[in-house]
């Protein structure tokens, strides 16, 4: 049982990461309606940020933190500005962006490992302290604790930006119809470069936990496949979809790995992608799309 | 630069144009996109070298079953995901690549992920050479047919396409078996050229990398394809001096072409290879004809 317990929780720690990805994915997604494949680069990005912002510059983990996450909203809206607005201004169909994305994300993976900084597996420094929590007889790990406290406190302020604002109420009505919202006098322009500096932002806190828990390398940015997985699970375009599918996925990842082998970890996740996509290829609570003639 | 290296390059080439090309019927010509082609790649590679050394068969025949095992996987794989639309085809095709990887991985009989070692290395300049020759006519020709002109169709408006008769799924599925049959005859080729078989080879990058190709010579050009798959190709090997930062020169070059000329080298345009065959030959046939003539009125 206590076994049982122990798996959970660690499910529920890296759920909570993959939601963080997956919520910036379908963020984008919902409005430019392609698949930011970009994205684990922003977050390969955020995590060195954080890195050497705390062994290099020896900042405070916050000050790191906020440094890492403010440096990959940045980055995200510079990769906007420099490989989709173009495309966007063109009206292009949905490949190009995606091609763009693979281009780009080629690109930061492989900066990255010409850079000085080099290939190297790197780990940060301990914050949280290594001893775990013991809660009826069950060890919760410090960092385990705050990867979900803090993820969940960056999701609520994302779900409190785009229910309660003015902006966020933008992005809603762009999510719905881009041109639509247009014509009612959204800056749709402004929108975008805001849902990809949000993105960004989750990104760089994703990356930045998640090199704390696992190591920093360039290929980090690989684990976004699975944010995706998540994001498809959940409904590609919903964000709270995005968030109960990240969590499931990194439940099922866990107990998959912890009972049966690591090994069938990522396969499990595969086929469970294609099994959504075929049963229900909106995923959870996904909205409908037709395509129309 | 000797010879030897620049042939290596050339198989190389001609082993990735032997995939681009049946991408570039899927995606070129019917419009549908894969990001899941290394995997028929894998299992070609694999199903040949079953063939060559567990069966003991002739390397001609173990091709064409590689290609053959590679166009079933591809029917139960479509049968699943051809109703999917755009984005979600994209992410199904995605996620049976990389499954199809992860499942080699853990296949013992087949070494697993360390690799399969010792494969015969039969594949040679001549063989690439016919059998890309023979796969660039059996596809232009296709194309040129009535069935080509279906898949033309359901690539301009599937929708209009289904009214005035065309059986759209049926199409698709035929685009989706022979791209993955030419992808199974170039996962055999490299195997046995490299002599050495492991899923990591099939990876995710590289079925972006086949994907890239056939958008950098331009959708729905033949000519394209075989031009993107040669320079794409070659210049990573080229730039080797350049060694960790051609990948940085190649994400970036990407994303300009992209942003500035989406349509891809070609553009949709084809060379007219039988044009300037015939032209070459009235021209030759002219000569000597001339020469027959001067001849003649010396006599």
């Amino acid at each position: 049982m206590s076994g049982f317990l122990q798996q959970l929780i660690n499910g529920l720690s890296i759920g909570s990461v993959y939601a963080l990805m997956a919520v910036g994915y379908s963020l984008v997604y919902s409005i430019m309606n392609f698949s930011n494949f970009a994205h684990g680069g922003v977050i390969m990005i955020g995590s060195y940020i954080g890195f050497f912002a705390m062994t290099a510059f020896e900042m405070p983990f916050a000050a790191a933190f906020c440094t890492a996450a403010l440096g990959t909203g940045l980055l995200a809206v510079l990769i906007e500005r420099i490989a989709y607005s173009p495309l966007r201004k063109r009206n292009a169909p949905f490949l190009y962006f995606i091609i763009s994305a693979m281009g780009v994300s080629i690109f930061l993976e492989n900066i990255i490992i010409a850079s000085p900084i080099g290939p190297t597996f790197r780990t940060y420094p301990r914050v949280f302290g290594a001893e775990p929590f013991v809660v009826a007889g069950v060890n919760i790990g410090r960092l385990d604790v705050m990867m979900f406290v803090i993820s969940t406190i960056s999701l609520i302020i994302l779900v409190f930006i785009i229910e309660k604002t003015k902006t966020g109420m933008g992005i809603r009505a762009s999510a719905y119809n881009l041109r639509a919202s247009a014509l009612m006098g959204v800056n749709t322009d402004r929108i975008i470069l805001i849902v990809f500096g949000l993105g960004g932002l989750l990104a760089g806190i994703a990356g930045v936990l998640f090199g704390m828990k696992y190591t920093v390398y360039p290929q980090i940015g690989n684990i976004t496949l699975k944010s995706f997985i998540a994001a498809v699970f959940g409904g590609l375009g919903s964000l709270p979809g995005a968030v109960i599918g990240s969590i499931l996925l990194g439940i099922i990842e866990t107990f998959t790995s912890g009972y049966l082998s690591s090994q069938f970890r990522d396969l499990i996740a595969f086929v469970l992608l294609i099994f959504i996509l075929v049963v229900r290829p909106r995923g959870l609570m996904g909205k409908t799309t037709e395509e129309k003639a | 630069m000797d010879w030897f290296y620049i042939k290596g390059i050339l198989i190389l080439s001609g082993i990735n144009l032997m995939a681009v090309l049946g991408l570039s019927l899927l995606t070129g010509f019917t419009g549908l996109f894969s990001f899941g082609h290394a995997g028929f790649m894998a299992i070609g590679a694999y199903v040949t070298a079953m063939g060559t050394v567990k069966l003991g068969l002739p390397f001609a025949a173990a091709l064409l079953l590689g290609a053959a095992g590679a166009a079933l996987a591809s029917f139960f794989i479509g049968r699943i995901t051809l109703n999917l639309k755009g984005d979600y085809f994209c992410i199904a095709t995605l996620g049976f690549g990389e499954a199809i990887r992860l499942i080699l991985d853990n296949v013992q009989y087949f070494g697993g992920a360390r690799g399969w070692p010792n494969l015969p290395r039969s594949t040679n300049f001549t063989i690439v050479v016919i059998l890309n020759i023979i796969g660039i006519i059996i596809l232009a020709n296709l194309i040129n047919s009535r069935h080509g002109r279906n898949f033309k169709a359901i690539r301009e408006e599937e929708l209009a396409s289904q009214t005035i008769g065309i059986n759209v799924f049926r199409y698709k599925m035929t685009a989706l078996m022979i791209s993955a049959a030419y992808a199974g005859i170039g996962g055999g080729l490299l195997g046995h050229y490299l002599g050495f078989l492991q899923p990591k080879m099939f990876q995710f990058i590289k079925s972006t990398e086949l994907t890239i190709t056939v958008i950098f010579g331009g959708l729905g050009s033949i000519s394209g394809s075989v031009i993107g798959a040669l320079v794409l190709t070659s210049l990573p090997e080229l730039l080797r001096t350049f060694a960790i930062w051609r990948l940085v020169v190649y994400g970036a070059a990407v994303v300009f072409i992209m942003i500035s000329r989406p349509q891809g080298l070609m553009g949709g345009y084809e060379i007219p290879v039988g044009k300037i065959f015939k032209k070459l030959y009235y021209r030759l046939a002219g000569c000597i004809r001339g020469k027959q003539a001067v001849g003649g009125g010396k006599q």
